[in-house]
């Protein structure tokens, strides 16, 4: 039977009617093009949520098969067995042993190996075979093997294994629609699956399977006539001790620099269109508060933030085109020692790079990392890397105080003042890792062991979908909670309104002016005026609407709204403006972060450590850095 | 020449021929050779018990039998190592690597 025979056939067994809808499951080792093949199945019809009870990421797709019949496809976390050690594979070897609770079992279990690196692949697959759910294996990445002359005998294999074998190249389209006849052929079979008796294996079930693998392999594929020598080539600068370290830190100051300056024309145009928007509004509404809501309110708020995605985009931009190469392990092994000597696992660099764009992801990608007490850790101090949230605050604020002036001929002084405070984050964040590990645990930390994978041409379509997930997910945030925040903060800025007869700016009779004098004498040794202490309430919500804050406390209270920024460098001395950035390095100023360590580590112990000590540090810091300016007569 | 080295140096040459297994823990770079045993072997007390190391060691395909080279060191204490298995290439630290017994190539 030709493979649109079968099905032809599948659909006529279910009746002719629309059959019911199939449900697949993609699993795969890390690096397997696993989420190229997803967007290649799926494209956009794309949802992105959490497991029911576990924080674990769950992307789901779907497609229509040629004859009418709905695929739905669920991405399952990358994985090298089933024997799970960590909640991200739990996930994956429950969802395919159908035991998830909230889930419906999965028919087909799709297996994506990445050709030119089968051997670990065929362990799992045997791993699956064995629990004997219908599934189908993918080649992947088929394109690359040809060119290295490697021979593969899918039918052969498709014999050994007791599953179709299709060749793929997702990231081409290659291969999908031979993919999605074998899903719903393999369906077809899901009623007889049997029982799950699926039991952990030991060290000599593990040995035994590898040694049914390598027969397999022997039997199945010859060796590259061609092998990848690029990645070998490559490898000996980019993990050179030396050249290595080099490579890496060039990276990661491009990384920084390029988020200053290459956003800075987009961030402007952006300014503009919301200065624009926000005189066209004012010039149609006549004065009152619906006018004052609008203006002063959303767009200003909403715009001072959105303003900012120019950076978060970019800073993805480099986080997503570094993992797809291959860089992020490398870097991972060249960090390791650093790690290591605070005591965290040098996995922690991944989930602490993601929280230079947001903790959150951050926290969540801690998931990685088996050992409880090494992702403790790595939560508690994933706030301390700077964020993509702090950069809006950060810019206003050197943007507004630090001249725009060379040093050495060729760096900003700006752009090195941007820098200093992410290595203030990262450099805390080991220094309190160190004590975390010296004070609380001591002991072992987990093994460091990880896949370098083959370095590839990342796919500028996979690039491109992740990165505005990201930014999508990200403007999600500023759509929901920041414009919320706004609008409350708004209300506080206007009510009650100032009585007749009042003198100085009306903000100081409003909701927003009681809390910020009532919390003022606190704040006053590092330098905090009023306005000041009044953006921090606000700034709980997430660090970003500082600025929207900042924006309407002084909008409202009268001062110049062109540009806010040059409103706070008259209003502010050096000396605060120093404090305030040291303040936003240390300081927990994000509720969601601290929602997201509550529901991690399932209690309010860690949300309640990690407030209490990152407030104590930003306190510290900026009286240091305060009183040290006032010293030098800064204040 | 480092103290490793010369043990293994020194047995090699010797009149009898006899396999010493080097750990990979002890190997520098280049140092190459074939898995001969993985053992259960817990890094430090307190840490990942002996069976579980062993279990990822075999599930990463540090198998009896793969081939094995040292391709890098990292720049401090010349830890974590990046070795070749097989067609792979594996980042692991040396304390972890110390239940992996290597036979070394006859040139070692």
């Amino acid at each position: 039977m030709t493979p649109p025979d079968l099905a032809t056939a599948v659909a006529a067994a279910a009746g002719g009617a629309p059959a019911a809808p199939i449900r697949a499951a993609l699993v795969g080792n890390p690096n397997s093009g696993k989420t190229a093949m997803f967007n290649a199945l799926t494209g956009s019809r794309q949802k992105v949520a959490n497991y029911a009870g576990v924080t674990v990421e769950r992307k789901e797709g779907h497609l229509i098969a040629p004859d009418g019949r709905r695929i739905s496809i669920l991405d399952l976390p990358g994985t090298y067995s089933l024997r799970a050690r960590s909640p991200d594979e739990v996930v994956t070897r429950d969802a395919v042993l159908g035991r998830l609770a909230g889930e419906t079992p999965p028919d087909v279990v799709v297996l994506i190996a990445d050709a030119t690196n089968l051997r670990l692949v065929m362990r799992l697959a045997l791993e699956l075979r064995d629990v004997g759910r219908p599934a189908v294996l993918a080649l992947n990445m088929i394109d690359i093997a040809t060119r290295q002359g490697l021979e593969i005998d899918a039918t052969r294999l498709a014999i050994e294994l007791s599953m179709p074998v299709v060749t793929t190249v997702a990231t081409r389209k290659r291969g999908i629609d031979e993919l999605v006849i074998q899903i719903e052929a393999q369906a077809a079979n899901s009623a007889t699956a049997p029982a799950d008796t699926w039991t952990e294996p030991s060290a000599a079930a593990l040995r035994a399977l590898h040694r049914e693998a390598e027969r397999i392999l022997k039997a199945c594929v010859l060796p590259p006539r061609r092998p990848d020598t690029f990645t070998g080539k490559l490898d000996s600068v980019l993990l050179h001790p030396v050249a290595g370290i080099g490579v890496l830190l060039v990276v990661l100051f491009l990384m920084f620099q390029a988020v200053f300056a290459w956003a800075a024309p987009l961030m402007d145009l952006s300014n503009a269109g919301f200065e624009a928007l926000g005189a066209v509004m004012g010039n149609l509404m006549p004065d009152g508060l619906l006018k004052s809501l609008i203006t002063d309110g959303i767009i200003a708020g909403v715009g001072s933030v959105v303003v900012f995605l120019p950076q978060i985009v970019i800073l993805f931009l480099f986080i997503i085109l570094l993992e797809d190469f291959g860089y992020m392990a490398r870097a991972a092994f060249l960090l390791d020692k650093i790690m290591g000597g605070a005591g965290l696992h040098g996995r922690a660099f991944i989930p602490l790079l993601s929280s230079f764009a947001c903790a959150i992801p951050g926290i969540m990608a801690t998931r990685v990392i088996d050992n409880k007490r090494d992702r403790l850790t790595t939560i508690l101090v994933a706030p301390l890397m700077t964020c993509s949230a702090r950069i809006p605050v950060y810019t206003l604020i050197i943007s507004a105080f630090i001249p725009r002036q060379q040093v050495w001929g060729v760096l900003s002084l700006q752009g090195l003042i941007f820098f200093g405070l992410y290595a203030a984050g990262l450099i805390s964040a080991l220094v309190v890792a160190w004590l975390v590990r010296k004070v609380f645990w001591r002991g072992a930390a987990e093994p460091f062991l990880m896949e370098l994978p083959a370095y590839k041409i990342p796919d500028p379509m996979n690039v491109a979908r992740n990165v505005l997930q990201r930014a999508q997910i990200f403007l999600q945030r500023a759509g929901t909670i920041i414009l919320s925040m706004m609008i409350l903060i708004w209300f506080l800025c206007t009510f009650p309104g100032a009585p007749a007869g009042a003198v100085g700016p009306a903000i100081d009779y409003s909701f927003a002016g009681m809390i910020g004098h009532a919390i003022q004498p606190v704040l006053a040794p590092i330098g905090f005026n009023w306005q000041m202490s009044v953006a921090l309430i606000p700034g709980m919500a997430a660090r970003e609407v500082a600025v929207g804050a900042l924006g309407t406390v002084y909008a409202v209270a009268g001062a110049d709204t062109s540009v806010l920024g040059a409103s706070l460098a008259h209003q502010w001395s050096l000396a605060s403006a120093l404090a305030f950035l040291a303040w936003y390095v240390f300081a927990p100023q994000c509720a969601s972060t601290l929602g997201v360590v509550k529901r991690e580590t399932n209690s309010w112990r860690w949300p309640i450590i990690m407030f209490c000590y990152m407030t104590g540090l930003a306190y510290v810091a900026s009286l240091i850095v305060y009183q040290t300016a006032v010293a030098m007569g800064a204040g | 020449m480092d103290p490793v080295r010369r043990i293994a140096d020194t047995d090699l040459d010797g009149p009898l021929e006899t396999i010493t297994l080097v750990s990979l823990a002890d190997g520098r770079r280049g140092f190459s050779g074939y898995i001969a045993s993985v053992d259960a072997h817990a890094p430090v007390p307190g840490g990942l018990a002996a069976h579980e190391l062993e279990r990822r060691l075999l599930e990463m395909g540090f198998v009896e039998g793969a081939r094995i080279e040292i391709l890098h060191e990292g720049f401090i204490g010349r830890d974590p190592i990046c070795v070749k298995l097989d067609d792979m290439r594996v980042a692991l630290r040396r304390r972890d690597a110390r239940g992996v017994m290597v036979r070394p190539d006859a040139a070692q």
